[in-house]
């Protein structure tokens, strides 16, 4: 048994253009060798050089590895180096663990920045937006055909997905928009009592929830619940050949996986946001009725006044475009997953940021169009 | 003949089942030690008991001379040292490249340079012949590319002792033959003491210079290659015949 505290010495000394090595040359003194072998060739003239063995009595394949590397360090120096003599079984593992062919070790060239901003642009629209568009296609023209194909849906598939991004949302949906409308009044309840203004806590919290935060809460949950979910169900279903499986079984991927996250999310997100609409609004009235004396019936009347038909649908809408966005970007970041376990770590993080930031560009794309 | 390795009457269960049952046998300094039987007899049970990745609940397993339940976490860093350890499904990290993979245990452990390492790293592919496949990530891998790249890894030290979950498994018989004679080139050229699990039989008659056959975790047979061949014993004649 080879004693790691005590390593056995290897001996060196050069004369003339041979080098004679004896003792040992193994992992636990390779490193000292090399170091000592350099600093004892610096000064070295000759074109050639012989490294003479005979007295080795033990090698490793670290060390054998080490003369290799040895001899590729003299080499760039233009020093033909030979190896003589040897006992016969270090002769053996000089055979057995050199590497013959000389590898052109490449160093992985550096892309000039602008060069590769180029490049990286040119991926993104080629490669990434294509895609991107591609399954958006592919998923609009199946969810709107397999509307009038039930048969062809998987059994009790939608209701799954349903319950498993919506309906297990509800609870964290309700308190959050219960908070934020509650928050929303505190803040504006002492700006609006000093200019007098008591009354328009309504119209404030009312169109603050239906037409932004209704919408926008939600989705945000949705998105970093459920947009996580569905790109690492997708992406282990990628790295584990179940999709190339699905294919070549005669079934559309996209179809059979996409397509019930989608309508599940299309349905509920509708409803949650109008549960989130109303439980904000409650938290509004809880201020409103504490800090700024509004009764709940007048708080009621002026919303009747307040209230358009025109900012509940524009919240619906938005719900809607943010479930297909979340839904979209879930599924898109999951099937690209490559890599193995780690790529699915990866993409399932990039979907939920994505899914977040393009959630909040949308809306305030909409919020423009429909002011 | 030194034991390398001695393992007393070990037991385990897990999941209320009874996996191993009084388990003994000694794995000897220079040799490869065979673990035969059907997939599903404790095998990979019994080596993880042996790498001390699962509490020992019953038995003794002694290696170098040490208990390896008694060990301080320091003697069993040092045990790990000279330990190479193939896992059934390769065990190579993803996050890394097969190059990184390799040069790992190098890197953390040893106070090599980085381009000596790289050498290393090199010259050991090229000994499981997977040369083209340094940049790549173990994802890109083939099966049996894998199994060559865990193997590279396994070796990378010179451990004293080398354990082998079915390195066969999934190569093609013309890697399975070099990989057998690599096998065989580390025992005789760096004296290791090779523990292998297969069932590869042409594997075995290559390789093995001692057997031992579990079934239903208990040792049924013991012992060289020439005895097994004509042991009396049923499953292990089954086992040679069916191959045939
Ligand atoms: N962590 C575990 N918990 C419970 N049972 C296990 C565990 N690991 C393995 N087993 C069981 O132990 C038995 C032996 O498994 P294993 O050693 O992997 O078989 P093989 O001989 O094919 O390598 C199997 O029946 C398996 O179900
Ligand atoms: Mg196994």
């Amino acid at each position: 048994m080879k004693n790691k505290n005590h390593i056995p010495a290897y001996s060196l000394n050069i004369e003339e253009t041979t080098l004679h090595l004896a003792g040992s040359l193994l992992i636990g003194n390779a490193n000292v060798f090399m170091e000592e072998v350099l600093m004892c060739l610096k000064k070295y003239k000759h074109k050639q050089i012989v490294i003479e063995i005979d007295h080795l009595e033990y090698i490793d394949s670290i060390g054998v590895a080490t003369l290799n590397y040895l001899k590729s360090r003299l080499d760039e120096r233009k020093i033909k180096v030979q190896i003589d003599g040897g006992k016969k079984e270090i002769k053996l593992k000089l055979q057995t663990f050199s590497l013959n062919e000389t590898i052109q070790i490449q160093k992985n060239k550096k892309v000039p920045f602008w060069e590769d901003v180029g490049y990286q642009m040119y991926r993104f629209l080629n490669d990434d937006l294509r895609a991107f568009i591609i399954l958006m296609t592919n998923v609009m023209y199946w969810s709107i055909t397999d509307l009038f194909k039930p048969k062809m849906q998987r059994q009790g598939e939608f209701y799954n997905q349903a319950v498993l991004i919506g309906v297990n949302a509800l609870w964290i949906v309700l308190a959050m928009s219960f908070i934020i409308g509650l928050v929303l009044a505190i803040q504006s309840a002492t700006q609006l009592r000093n200019l007098g203004a008591n009354i328009y806590i309504v119209d404030l919290i009312v169109i603050a929830m239906m037409s932004e935060m209704g919408p926008l809460m939600p989705a945000i949950l949705v998105a970093g619940r459920s947009g996580s979910a569905i790109a690492a169900e997708i992406a282990t279903m990628k790295v584990t050949s179940e999709m190339d499986a699905l294919k070549t079984m005669g079934i559309n991927p996209v179809r059979f996986v996409v397509i019930p996250k989608i309508y599940g999310t299309i349905v509920t997100l509708p409803f949650l946001t109008i549960l989130a609409d109303i439980l904000g609004i409650f938290g509004g009235m809880i201020v409103a009725y504490f800090y700024l004396d509004i009764s709940f019936q007048v708080f009621i009347n002026r919303m009747t006044e307040s209230l358009y038909n025109r900012d509940i649908l524009i919240g619906l809408v938005k719900s809607l475009v943010f479930a297909c966005i979340i839904v979209l970007t879930g599924s898109f970041f999951g099937l690209r997953a490559k890599h193995g376990a780690e790529g699915v770590g990866k993409v399932t993080t990039q979907a939920v940021v994505v899914s977040i930031s393009l959630v909040f560009i949308a809306d305030s794309i909409m919020g423009l169009l429909f002011y | 003949m030194r034991e390398i390795i001695k393992i007393k009457s070990l037991s385990a269960s897990l999941g209320g089942r009874n996996i191993l049952s009084d388990i003994s046998f000694n794995v000897y300094d220079k040799e490869i030690t065979v673990i035969l039987g059907r997939s599903g007899a404790g095998k990979s049970v019994l080596l993880k008991h042996l790498l001390g990745l699962m509490d020992i609940q019953e038995g003794e397993v002694v290696i170098f001379g040490k208990d390896i339940a008694e060990m301080q976490e320091e003697e069993q860093k040092r045990l790990y040292f000279q330990m190479g350890v193939f896992y059934q499904n390769g065990g190579l990290l993803n996050a890394l490249t097969v190059g990184e993979n390799i040069a790992l245990p190098l890197e953390q452990n040893s106070n090599l340079s980085h381009e000596l390492i790289d050498h290393i790293v090199w010259s050991k592919l090229k000994l499981v012949n997977l040369l083209n496949a340094y940049y790549l990530y173990p994802s890109q891998l083939s099966g049996g590319m894998l199994k060559r790249a865990a193997l590279a890894r396994a070796i990378v030290m010179d451990p004293l002792l080398l354990f082998c979950d079915e390195p066969g498994a999934g190569l093609d018989p013309i890697s399975l033959v070099s990989l057998d004679k690599l096998i065989l080139n580390l025992r005789e050229q760096l004296g290791m003491s090779i523990v292998v699990v297969t069932h590869e039989v042409s594997s075995i008659f290559r390789i093995a210079d001692r057997i031992v056959f579990i079934d239903s975790g208990q040792v049924v047979f013991q012992g060289t290659l020439e005895e097994a061949l004509q042991a009396q014993n049923k499953q292990v004649k089954n086992y040679f015949d069916t191959a045939k």
